[in-house]
């Protein structure tokens, strides 16, 4: 370390312009996929703006809106309930399964089988299980049926809907899931189990001593991923109940869609999206200096 | 015959998961419009039915006019609008592109669409042609035409003719059924006659168990109707003498706060309440109601005239249609839907757009389309041309036409704000459907669509 601090600094400003050759393409890519597009949303949030027409400046009254707006709370609401139930139950099975690679088996074939649902289009695993859970001609239902239990209407029922569609993406993004929280196993030195056996230390004991505080730092990452991820539900809904019934599954980026796409409010939608932008944004912070992402009790 | 109608459904499903994952990029690839001396104009549609049609039609106009080419994309319902729409603002619209009553009021008045009076009037084209009120719907407000009428479309009762004789109803009878919102009349007694639960019991026998219900008398959409229930109200709601607005086209005051409306959705729920009718979460919970009808699960099915070949499509199953019952106003009702084509106003090709949507309007492209027998052209030669191919595929389209012929039909609601007026009616309707909310609830729903025109 100490030698790079005595390098002469011409050195490093000579360095500056092939590093920015290899930072360019990322650059331009967050730029104009990223920033730009963040910019114009911000923008457009306080203009009214049909698509069709020109944006039209009006200041802070799409924000009282939203804060007004019974749907938007509803759907904020949704989307927590389907955020609690999929990332709840998605991670306590991932690493389940992440402890059981870990410890009994290396086998690329088992792990190649777990990330099989994540290969699979969201929007064809969504219309699969949508067929499969029909209350009258769905396979599930029918399997049901031989067993005793009358049938359920997963998607149709405004209670049963969003677990359902939560369950439907667990079942998809829980090998993916499974493999990254693996990654994060794999850093814990093997000695320490080997140091606990030796005590004699069982491995439930192990999980709760070594492996999971060990973890902590991979698992933090995990979850602010997930989690922003599963606030982006969209697709799932969009190809099956369409926010119904009633508005039991109209999700906050349905809804912005909604505005935007069906009903030409452009500018209403984009102050949605700044709201949802500061919502996830304070939860990312919170969640990683809560679980000091940052830190690791390795050292 | 299950089991053929889920692999169907499957196959189905896929094709249209592949449809979404393509349709994203498509629209901006074939939107641009190319200027070379021999010129192409683009060409949208969305049922994918008709394709093969308006590609004979395309065939026969570029014949016709050699310098002209009409390239055709085909997108699924939902991706056409929002493909349309991006298209529309990103100035790469098709040429030309089918349009629809319940969009083109805002595309008119947002002026992306060509008012087409100076061409007409310059050809000396006839408006006159196509059947009575299809010309005029294309009339906007401000006394402009938008389009020229290509097919339209009516709703009628499908029924499983194999369910119908088990149950002792004839034919004859379905095209005679009266119904009224207090106790259904005679439609009703049919739907329950046809309702049938595990034990074999019919719904209207002692002992029926509404909670096991084997086959539903009556199918429900798995669609939201909103505000306008083109296939699963309207219907009765219309045969009232209640009207969705003020007037139609171009009203500004809806009337779902009319007793006669309420009085409607209330006996159409309660038909879910007696077991002749599934509940809203089964009709949503994955099925569509055409498949559900096919796999046998319903007796008799209200859908519009488009899904015709659809539900005459399944394997085993002895289909027949009759027209929507006889109402408390003495006469039937159904929505009368007509399609027309519209040219995109950024257009750098307008005159050979017009050539082409003059084409589309004319008698030779409509007998084209109506001798493939999938929609009703607007042209009542070229319906004569679909009647007898449909015909000839054991199809009576009477029970569609009968009411244009009796005059019974109702202009679909044309207005401004159509989307805003979906938003709010979808789940006030929903909510009355699932038994969270009652019909009058619908009062304060109309408030706020009223609300809207303000």
């Amino acid at each position: 370390m100490k030698t790079s601090t005595l390098r002469p600094l011409g050195r490093r400003a000579g360095d500056l312009p092939v590093a920015m050759v290899f930072l360019l393409p990322a650059a331009v890519g967050f730029a104009v996929f990223y920033l730009w597009p963040t910019l114009r949303t911000m923008y457009l949030s306080f203009t009214e703006y049909s698509l069709l027409a020109p944006p039209e400046w009006i200041g802070v009254e799409n924000y009282q809106k939203v804060f007004g707006d019974r749907l938007f709370w509803n759907s904020l609401q949704v989307t927590v309930e389907y955020v609690v139930i999929n990332i709840g139950i998605q991670t306590v099975v991932a690493l389940g399964m992440a402890v059981l690679m870990h410890r009994l088996t290396r086998s690329g074939l088992i792990r190649g089988v777990l990330l099989l649902p994540y290969l699979v289009a969201n929007v064809v695993v969504a219309l699969i299980w949508y067929t499969m859970l029909d209350a009258q001609l769905g396979i599930v239902n029918q399997a049901l049926e031989w067993i005793g239990v009358d049938p359920v209407a997963f998607f149709g029922e405004t209670s049963t809907a969003i677990p359902t569609i939560a369950l439907v993406n667990v079942w998809r993004h829980v090998g993916y899931t499974a493999l990254l929280i693996f990654a994060g196993l794999q850093a814990i030195p093997k000695t320490f189990y080997e140091a606990a056996q030796t005590d004699g230390a069982s491995e439930i004991r192990m999980f709760w001593r070594i492996t999971l505080p060990l973890l902590r730092p991979a698992l933090a990452l995990v979850l602010v991923l997930t989690i922003i991820g599963s606030f982006q539900i969209f697709d799932t809904v969009a190809v099956t109940t369409k926010g119904g019934p009633v508005n039991a599954t109209r999700v906050i980026y349905y809804y912005i869609y909604e505005q935007a796409f069906q009903r030409f409010n452009f500018g209403y939608a984009a102050a949605v999206c700044v709201a949802l932008f500061a919502i996830l944004a304070t939860l990312a912070l919170m969640q990683l200096k809560l679980l000091r992402a940052g830190e690791t009790d390795l050292d | 015959m299950r089991r053929t109608t889920r692999l169907t459904a499957v196959a189905t499903i896929l094709s249209l998961a592949l449809a979404g994952c393509g349709g994203g990029d498509d629209p901006a690839e074939s939107g641009g419009g190319t200027a070379a001396a021999p010129t192409e104009i683009s060409y949208w549609l969305w049922d994918s039915n008709q394709l093969p049609a308006y590609q004979a039609c395309a065939d026969a106009f570029h014949a016709a006019n050699p310098a002209v080419t009409v390239k055709i994309s085909q997108f699924g319902w939902a991706d056409y609008w929002t493909g349309l729409t991006t298209n529309l603002v990103s100035g790469t619209a098709p040429d030309v592109f089918t349009n629809h009553l319940n969009y083109y009021p805002e595309f008119a008045g947002k002026q992306q669409i060509q008012p087409l009076d100076d061409f007409i009037a310059a050809d000396g084209t006839r408006t006159d042609v196509y059947a009575p009120g299809l010309a005029d719907l294309w009339v906007s407000a401000d006394g402009k035409r938008y389009g020229l009428p290509k097919d339209f479309d009516t709703i009628a009762v499908f029924y499983n003719k194999k369910m119908l004789a088990d149950a002792g109803v004839t034919e004859e009878q379905m095209k005679t059924l009266t119904w009224n919102p207090t106790d259904g009349g005679t439609y009703e007694d049919v739907i329950a006659r046809l309702t049938v639960d595990e034990n074999g019991k019919r719904g209207d026998e002692e002992g029926f168990d509404k909670s096991k219900v084997e086959v539903y008398g009556l199918g429900l959409d798995e669609n939201n109707g909103a505000g306008v229930g083109q296939q699963m109200w309207s219907m009765y709601a219309l045969s009232t003498g209640w009207q969705f607005t003020d007037k139609n086209p171009w009203g500004t005051s809806f009337k779902y706060d009319d007793p006669r409306f309420q009085e409607t959705v209330a006996w159409w729920r309660g038909l879910i309440e007696k077991g002749y009718m599934p509940s809203l979460a089964i009709a949503r919970s994955g099925t569509s109601v055409n498949d559900g009808f096919g796999a046998g699960r319903y007796a008799l099915s209200t859908n519009g005239s488009w899904m015709i070949n659809t539900y005459y499509g399944y394997d085993g199953v002895e289909v027949g249609t009759a027209p929507t019952p006889i109402g408390p106003s003495g006469k039937r009702a159904t929505i009368y839907n007509g399609l027309a084509d519209s040219i995109y106003a950024g257009s750098e090709h307008k005159d050979q757009a017009w050539q082409w949507v003059k084409y589309l309007a004319s008698a030779d492209c409509q007998k084209t389309v109506g001798d493939k027998a999938v929609v009703f052209p607007a042209i009542p030669e070229a319906l004569t041309v679909a009647e007898q191919k449909f015909a000839a595929k054991g199809v009576d389209i009477s029970a569609f036409t009968v009411q244009i012929h009796e005059n019974t039909t109702s202009l679909y609601p044309i207005t401004d704000h159509a989307s805003d007026v979906s938003a709010v009616m979808s789940p006030a309707m929903d909510a009355v459907l699932s038994f969270e909310a009652e019909p009058s609830s619908l009062t304060k729903a109309n408030e706020e669509v009223n609300a809207l025109f303000q």
